[in-house]
């Protein structure tokens, strides 16, 4: 085979196995909050399917592909269909340019953990997220309903808000490790917990101002304005069901897995975390992936929390927040953290 | 490879500029206009600016296009109705549409490819600037980020001056509703 057919078949296996494992994380993380939501609740989440309800992901995704595929007849029919795969396409999308650890050596060849390593990955991300307004904004518009149109428009504003404050967040990490390839700001913070950048870098008020705005652009709570069941019947999805709908679940909970993704490259370290020297070589190769998809767990553990005991944000407050607290807190960390580099320099 | 792509986005950009004239619904010119975005910015990465290629997508395709499709949404603009053009267009817009086409034809056809032909994005910056090791590699963000902010210093604070002049112009013209 030559060098390029080489390539190819690696970057494509990359891309199914990721996918993959992306999709059944995101199964899970659906999973993981009926339980945690469960028991903060008191109630036992589902136990039905399956020992400890581990089936249950499965028994749902078999009741969504079977669920009767209704088109109202009074949508935009092209941009009705096309809206939810762009939601789950560019949620995808993202995952690409992520690192989940060093390179594994195959048949004597160094493969990195990564599709593809771009020397502005961080930008590609940002790139894709800020496109994926669209697929929201446009089921909201093309269903043709109000409260559809009213979440599409809620959601639009929202992200478009706090994505200046999601970017800004980011200044600081940028400018203390001088790149935007993912793979060099994490090794801009080798050298145990306290080179990462949010302590070592004291980033923490960046760290705040990203899960805000994090949590704003992925439609949790407390910023799930889009889809206040309690004023919007289900929002921007209300006229979607069976697989349409499930594409617009599948978006978001990869959404989330993207920005745990993101927090850990950025802030904790990446896939640092001690290696035990008597594990056999594949299992010390593999480490790395283990403390990174750890990091990735507990932040989604911190999601659902959050989701499990805040209340919802009035429509004004989530304006003012973003506007009035978050992004000059952005600009005051970018300001005082390009001091310090420039007074050490 | 690189032609192959550089004439299949290219193809795409005019085909959406054209769909974007054609529609008559607000809300597909404004996703047509995104799909010309989208396939400039893969144009300005097949020229190695990378960084720009980005920006592109970030500001324009998912920042003033959000607002652009938004603002369509709130007003719930209808469909356009066709008019069969003005008397100023028919005298003056098509000979000058006829006119600036030839001229650049011609233009492009006899040597005008120094010009405007496979020059690297930020090559002529670079030229100019004369501070970088090969006109490769302009397109990376510390580049740019020299070219702003120490060889185009002064023309960016004065664009940032500006802008900041039509910020405040648009929340003044914003507030004169309220009192």
């Amino acid at each position: 085979m030559s060098e390029f057919a080489i390539y190819v078949a690696i970057a494509i296996v990359k891309i199914v196995v990721l996918v993959v494992l992306l999709l059944t994380g995101v199964a899970y993380t659906v999973w993981l909050e009926r339980k945690l939501v469960g028991h903060i609740q008191n109630r036992w989440g589902p136990t039905r399917v399956g020992p400890f309800g581990l089936l249950q992901p499965l028994a749902d995704g078999l009741k969504l592909i079977f669920k009767e595929d209704l088109v109202p007849p009074h949508v935009y029919r092209p941009l009705y269909i096309l809206a939810p795969m762009l939601s789950l396409a560019l949620a995808l999308t993202s995952i690409s340019v992520i690192p989940f650890g060093n390179s594994i050596t195959i048949a004597g060849r160094a493969i990195p953990l990564q599709i593809t390593d771009v020397n502005i990955g961080l930008l590609v991300i940002l790139g894709v997220t800020s496109i994926g307004v669209y697929g929201v904004a446009l089921s909201g518009w093309s269903s043709n309903s109000k409260y559809s149109l009213l979440g599409g428009l809620r959601a639009s504003a929202q992200m478009v808000s706090y994505e200046v404050a999601l970017g800004l967040s980011l200044v600081g990490v940028l400018i203390l490790s001088g790149t935007f390839s993912l793979r060099g700001i994490v090794e801009a913070q080798a050298g145990g917990v306290l080179h990462w950048n949010i302590f070592g870098g004291f980033q923490f008020v960046a760290f705040f101002i990203y899960l805000c705005a994090a949590f704003a652009e992925t439609n949790r709570t407390p910023f799930d304005l889009p889809e206040a069941e309690t004023e919007l019947v289900a929002g921007y999805h209300t006229e979607y069901s069976s697989m349409k709908y499930a594409m617009f679940m599948m978006a978001e909970y990869a959404n989330m897995i993207t920005v745990g993704c993101l927090a850990s490259l950025l802030f904790l370290g990446g896939w640092s975390g001690p290696v035990p020297a008597f594990l056999p070589a594949w299992a010390q190769a593999l480490m790395p992936v283990f403390w990174f998809s750890l990091r990735i767990f507990l932040f989604l553990c911190l999601y659902i929390w959050v989701r499990g005991t805040l209340p919802r944000f009035r429509y004004d407050q989530l304006m003012a927040f973003g506007w009035k607290v978050l992004l000059p807190l952005a600009l005051a960390n970018i300001v005082v953290t390009s001091l310090v580099v420039g007074l050490r320099a | 490879m690189q032609q192959l792509l550089f004439f299949l986005f290219a193809a795409i950009c005019v085909a959406g500029a054209i769909n974007l004239l054609a529609q008559r619904h607000p809300i597909s010119s404004a996703l047509s206009l995104i799909v010309v975005m989208g396939s400039l910015a893969v144009i300005y990465l097949l020229l190695g600016a990378e960084f720009v290629a980005a920006i592109q997508l970030i500001v324009y395709a998912g920042a003033i296009m959000v607002l652009f499709v938004f603002v369509i949404m709130l007003l719930n603009a209808g469909e356009e109705e066709r008019t069969p053009g003005s008397r100023v267009a028919w005298l003056f817009g098509y000979p000058a549409v006829a006119i600036l086409a030839g001229l650049l034809t011609w233009v492009f056809l006899h040597g005008g490819r120094q010009v405007a032909g496979a020059v690297p994005l930020g090559g002529p910056l670079a030229a100019s600037a004369g501070s970088l090791e090969s006109a490769a590699d302009a397109g990376t963000a510390v580049n740019i980020g020299r070219l702003l902010f120490h060889d185009f210093l002064l023309p960016f604070e004065v664009t940032s001056v500006l802008v900041l002049i039509a910020i405040m112009g648009a929340v003044v013209l914003a507030r004169r509703g309220e009192e």
